[in-house]
């Protein structure tokens, strides 16, 4: 089909989240608007393959991902720059306390493999259905699900097993979170 | 044995370690949120808009790699 205004006007409403997803992906703003940039233009070039009425927002996400995979797989072997870029792209500056919180988070995040960090991004942030999650890495809805899992309890572990205390438990939680600690 | 664990457990902890979990679940979901909503906010950046505006032919940028229509 040609491209409406319609449909011009239901893919610019996807940006901002396409933004997010990019840069959540890649922690660098200016890759990530790269990419966005790439994923419009091929969208928009191949607007004849988008079903009338099907999921916009789930398309676009499908193109930027598997466009972020074969960059990701081109760049795997450069340095990256993802600490200080991302903050760049920060509307507001959070509070020293947030942003060593923030970047801790990031860092974290950074270290889940791929598939479980979009994964997590897809459903815990994007607000995509299990099922929706699952077309758009193509895999199984069950294979979503235990990448989501995976990528909880692993975040959990790099930054609050370890730090347990910043909840203040007393000493019978903190023997069992440490184990034999 | 077992008495002795329990008597040393008198809160239940599991049930505190399952309510430490669902508080760090919690935390783990508002960080990821926060930083993707943050970025949401921003909304459409002008060059974007100013390129999608433009491109009203669908073959004009796009190239040829029409096999690629983001289907894995």
């Amino acid at each position: 089909m040609p491209l409406t205004d319609q449909l011009r006007d239901d893919i610019l409403a996807s940006v901002p989240n396409l933004r997010a997803f990019a840069i959540s992906l890649s922690g660098n703003g200016d890759r990530a608007d790269d990419l966005v940039q790439e994923t419009l233009l091929r969208a928009i070039a191949n607007i004849d393959s988008f079903q009338p009425g099907s999921n916009m927002p789930a398309w676009l996400f499908t193109i930027l991902r598997n466009l972020f995979r074969s960059d990701y797989r081109k760049r795997r072997r450069e340095v990256e720059d993802s600490e200080g870029n991302y903050a760049k792209t920060l509307k507001t500056q959070p509070s020293q306390g947030a942003h060593l919180e923030f970047e801790e988070f990031r860092a974290a995040l950074d270290k889940l493999p791929q598939d479980q960090r979009e994964a997590l991004i897809l459903v815990g942030a994007s607000g995509f259905s299990y099922e929706d999650a699952a077309a758009i890495c193509g895999c199984a809805v069950g294979t979503i699900k235990s990448r989501v899992n995976r990528a909880r309890s692993k975040l959990s572990a790099l930054l609050y097993v370890d730090g347990a205390e910043d909840f203040g438990p007393d000493d019978t939680v903190r023997a069992v979170i440490g184990g034999n600690g | 044995m077992k008495e002795v664990k329990s008597q040393a457990n008198p809160l239940g902890v599991p049930k505190k370690q399952g309510a430490l979990n669902a508080e760090i679940q919690a935390r783990i979901g508002h960080q990821l949120r926060a930083m993707y909503d943050d970025v949401v906010r921003q909304g459409v950046p002008d060059r974007f808009a100013d390129m999608i505006r433009k491109l009203d032919q669908p073959e004009v940028q796009g190239g040829d790699d029409s096999k690629n229509d983001g289907r894995d």
